[in-house]
């Protein structure tokens, strides 16, 4: 147990802290990104953008499955649940902005939404309601996406649909660093995403761009080390990848994993919400599973829809070119309670974390977290 | 959402295991993704298990880590 607690230890990591101010380069300026919500969570909550020299940024990309699921696809859901189907989704996805509705409003409206901990439980309840159309929106990143595999490979009953809305990262980190005007000079790569996925998808990082690569698990420690591990690269002059997270991800990953998605998905050009059209990074159901597919089966399709309402910046919070507070509604028209873009909504949305995290230091409001008890 | 907790293996029949997130919280997950054994450590993401831990590896970890910050500060 010591040995695990060190992970968190105080101690180490103001060593490690300033072994990064020893090792980050005194003139100019460092921009890395990460692609996780986890890791902004872990980052904000811990302050350890304070503990970087002034120089060093490190922002946060598209990691948040529910903030880039474009509202065409809510709409689409939405549709679902006002023709009445049921709709089985995690609980994030829920308040999601559509272009004129929520799942949440639709609830409102008298639509059966179930919130589900996993695919598992929706497939669960199809089962046990035979007379019912059921649907599960099919949100997450590769993290997400085997279980709603494995699932369909378990032919569930024919009353359940999917609507696959499963998108990959490397594709959106490829859009990321190829962005001139971002400026990025190295990616924490995603701890879940690669024990999955493996190390080979970051390969043309460092080799087409020079980009250190370094896969990070989601201790405060292992933030900082893999900022250190960048840092240390740029020094050297010498990108590569490396893989800081080695108790969770192997080389080749989750072998079984990968194959069962190939077998149930193909990959297409995915839309991303507020950001654009990115080159094979969405999942869609393989012809095979025709039958599980919502789009055909309740004949639903959403081409566009409104991603991002008037005055919200979440299309530059996303790919981090600003900072959630430099978003004019951010705290004042858009709230954890009361959220306009996607990035409040879900617990791994980029603002959704800075304000609490800014709730939580100023302490201005009394705790808005939806999931604590009310006092 | 690609949010995942290590919980340990408590028990295994066919590919549900009942997993235990720490103090007592006992939960039914699938292990059809990954190798386990009672008594690993596993990744649970939304119902699933998607990896083992690797106890040698989280301590070998460690270890660099103290290794680096030693050697460095010599």
């Amino acid at each position: 147990m010591a040995e695990k607690l060190r992970f968190r230890d105080p101690n180490l990591a103001k060593r490690v802290a300033e072994k990064i101010h020893e090792v980050a380069p005194k003139e100019g300026t460092v921009k890395i990104c990460h692609v996780c919500g986890t890791h902004e969570w872990t980052i904000t909550h811990f302050g350890i953008r304070s503990l970087l020299p002034e120089n060093v940024e490190v922002i946060a990309g598209p990691g948040c499955p529910v903030c880039v699921t474009p509202a065409s696809e809510v709409d689409e859901a939405v549709q679902l649940a006002l023709k009445g189907v049921i709709v089985t989704c995690f609980g994030d996805v829920l308040r999601v902005p559509g272009s004129k509705m929520s799942l949440l409003d639709a609830k409102a409206e008298g639509a059966n939404i179930r919130i589900v901990y996993g695919v598992s439980d929706a497939v669960k309840m199809a089962k046990n309601e035979a007379d019912k159309d059921f649907t599960f929106f099919a949100v997450g990143f590769e993290t997400t996406a085997p279980s709603t595999a494995v699932e369909i490979l378990g032919k569930p009953s024919e009353n359940l649909s999917f609507l696959v809305s499963h998108r990959l990262i490397p594709p959106a980190m490829k859009m990321l660093v190829e962005m001139e005007d971002l400026n990025l000079n190295g990616f924490i790569a995603p701890g879940h995403v690669s024990t999955i996925i493996g190390l080979k998808p970051y390969e043309i990082f460092p080799k087409n761009y020079g980009m250190p690569t370094v896969v990070v698990g989601f201790e405060p420690l292992d933030v900082l080390f893999g900022v250190y591990m960048i840092l240390k690269q740029l020094k050297k002059g010498k990108p590569r990848l490396e893989n800081e997270y080695t108790r969770a991800v192997r080389r080749e990953g989750n072998t079984k994993a990968q194959e069962l998605m190939q077998k149930v998905f193909g990959v297409v050009d995915g839309n991303w919400r507020g950001l654009c059209t990115i080159p094979s990074s969405k999942f869609m159901l393989d012809e095979e599973y025709a039958a599980y597919d919502a789009h055909l089966k309740h004949n639903v399709k959403v081409e566009h829809g409104v991603d991002i309402q008037k005055g919200c910046r979440c299309h530059l919070v996303i790919i981090g070119k600003i900072k959630p507070t430099e978003c004019p509604l951010f705290m004042e028209a858009c709230t954890p309670q009361k959220p306009v873009g996607a990035c409040m909504v879900s617990i791994e949305g980029t603002c959704r974390i800075w304000a609490k995290t800014i709730n939580r230091l100023e302490n201005k409001q009394p705790d808005f977290d939806l999931n604590s008890p009310k006092p | 959402m690609c949010l995942a907790i290590p919980a340990k293996i408590v028990s295994i029949k066919e590919d549900k295991a009942k997993v235990d997130f720490g103090e007592g919280v006992l939960r039914e997950v699938n292990v059809t993704l990954v190798k386990a054994r009672v008594g690993d450590y596993v990744l649970v993401h939304a119902g699933y298990a998607i990896q083992v831990l690797d106890e040698k590896e989280a301590l070998e970890t460690l270890r660099l880590w103290s290794e680096i910050l030693e050697a460095e500060q010599k």
